[in-house]
């Protein structure tokens, strides 16, 4: 028995392309039905990351891009959890990176033209890769809550974003983390692309205790499921071949 | 009655505008933390198979090309080869089959430097012709799109196990490079429009 093809995704569990109330996806949206079609070996493969690739600090925004010596502004978090497929199984060596705005919400980036100030010792990126169950960490400090221009008064909840690799292209996902207990999370049009509330939960990431640093870091757990492949138990080939 | 034991994929959110910062820090101006972006760099000097540029631009619906997408293409190597998880054999040890670029702030333009790829098969055993995968994130997507880009004037297009299942097959040109030279070839994606480039939900 062998992996077979990949599951197919529930397009009713994502977001839709056409959202309207998010509305710059309204002219970003394909118009026409996604050609649906079976994995072959072009979805099924994909790059994979080697753990030699990463930096001593490429996990810990708090000090990646701080001044030797100095730290990020902000509430010290840690972010754990696993790399699951659809059958529960860990992914070790996935990668991933994230992505999330300062403690004040202020993003670096030319783009970006919030009025909250830049933290000179925080950048903002980081990365990492899973562990052999599937595992991994980073340390960060929270984001904070920013305004954007979508509705006249729209706030994006604190959140992180983050770019995952398995094992295939086909496997490809970006997603955001939001935090237990925030209430921007119902108010925000992009959580509200999704229809269904329990894949909502799915990006909620729950205060840790457990995990917490006494007198250091709280952590939040945020587990990330991707793809999962068929096992090969018959060929769908015609008798004979 | 049992349970199954499945659980569901996260669902997607949109990578927003800012992702070159998670995924192409060193491109907008976060220098220091990586020592460079990854995806930069598909081959090297040692790279076997033909060099060819592949560039374009991605349009939205009124035809404007974004100036923040992010674009991944992964290929096979120059012998239809995959340079992971292929149980077909090893790729050149020089070439990582996966490139990232994101489209330049002003104009939208993104490019890949790399190799023309070898036919892969189809489950069923026959080839399919020569093709990258695509996959294109952006503020206002809100889940990654997948198409492929395939080569003009090859012959093995008309007989593409992948193309012929196609209904409509007056939309494949949409999946077909235009040749600019004989090492550039343009694949413009449109989301929209008359010219709407096939997506495949695969």
């Amino acid at each position: 028995m062998t992996d077979g093809p990949l599951f197919h995704r529930d397009r009713n569990w994502h977001p839709k392309g056409f959202t309207p109330d998010y509305k710059t996806s309204v002219v970003r949206s394909p118009q026409k039905a996604l050609l649906s079609m079976n994995t072959t070996l072009s979805e099924e493969t994909g790059p994979v990351f080697g753990h030699e690739m990463l930096g001593d600090l490429d996990n810990d925004l708090i000090l990646n891009f701080a001044q030797p010596g100095e730290m990020a502004l902000g509430q010290r978090i840690i972010v754990h959890g696993r790399v699951l497929d659809e059958n529960g199984r860990g992914v070790p060596g996935a990668l991933l990176e994230f992505w999330q705005a300062n403690a004040g919400g202020r993003y670096r980036h030319a783009k970006e033209g919030y009025l909250a100030p830049l933290d000179p010792n925080f950048g903002g990126c980081g990365r990492t890769i899973t562990g052999d169950d599937g595992g991994y960490a980073f340390r960060t400090i929270k984001p904070g809550a920013y305004p954007w221009p979508n509705g006249v008064n729209d706030w994006r909840p604190a959140h992180i974003h983050f770019s995952v690799f398995g094992r295939s292209f086909g496997q490809r996902l970006i997603t955001q983390m939001y935090f237990e207990g925030d209430p921007m999370i119902p108010l925000c049009p992009i959580v509200r692309t999704i229809s269904d509330p329990d894949a909502v939960a799915q990006l909620i990431a729950p205060l840790d205790m457990n995990n917490t640093i006494p007198m250091d870091a709280r952590a939040y757990k945020f587990d990330i499921v991707l793809r999962g492949r068929r096992s090969t138990l018959f060929e769908n080939r015609m008798e004979g071949n | 009655m049992q349970k199954l034991t499945h659980i569901k994929e996260n669902p997607s959110q949109t990578a927003g505008p800012y992702v070159h910062i998670g995924c192409v820090p060193n491109f907008c101006g976060i220098t220091g933390v990586y020592d460079q972006d990854l995806g930069a760099s598909m081959v090297n000097d040692q790279t076997k198979g033909d060099r060819i540029t592949v560039t374009g631009s991605v349009f939205d619906g009124t035809g404007t090309p974004l100036k923040d997408a992010l674009v991944e293409i992964w290929q096979a190597d120059a012998n239809g080869i995959y340079p992971n998880g292929d149980p077909r054999g090893d790729a050149d040890q020089n070439f990582t089959g996966w490139g990232r670029a994101a489209g330049d702030y002003d104009t939208g333009v993104w490019s890949f430097e790399t190799i023309k790829p070898g036919a892969v098969p189809f489950p069923d055993g026959r080839m399919m012709a020569p093709h990258i995968s695509f996959w294109i994130v952006a503020r206002g997507i809100n889940i990654g799109l997948q198409t492929r880009m395939y080569f003009p004037n090859d012959p093995m297009l008309a007989d593409d196990p992948w193309l012929t299942r196609i209904e409509h097959q007056n939309r494949v040109q949409t999946l077909i490079a235009t040749e600019k030279t004989p090492t550039t070839f343009q694949f413009d994606i449109h989301l929209q429009g008359p010219d709407e480039t096939i997506f495949f939900d695969v």
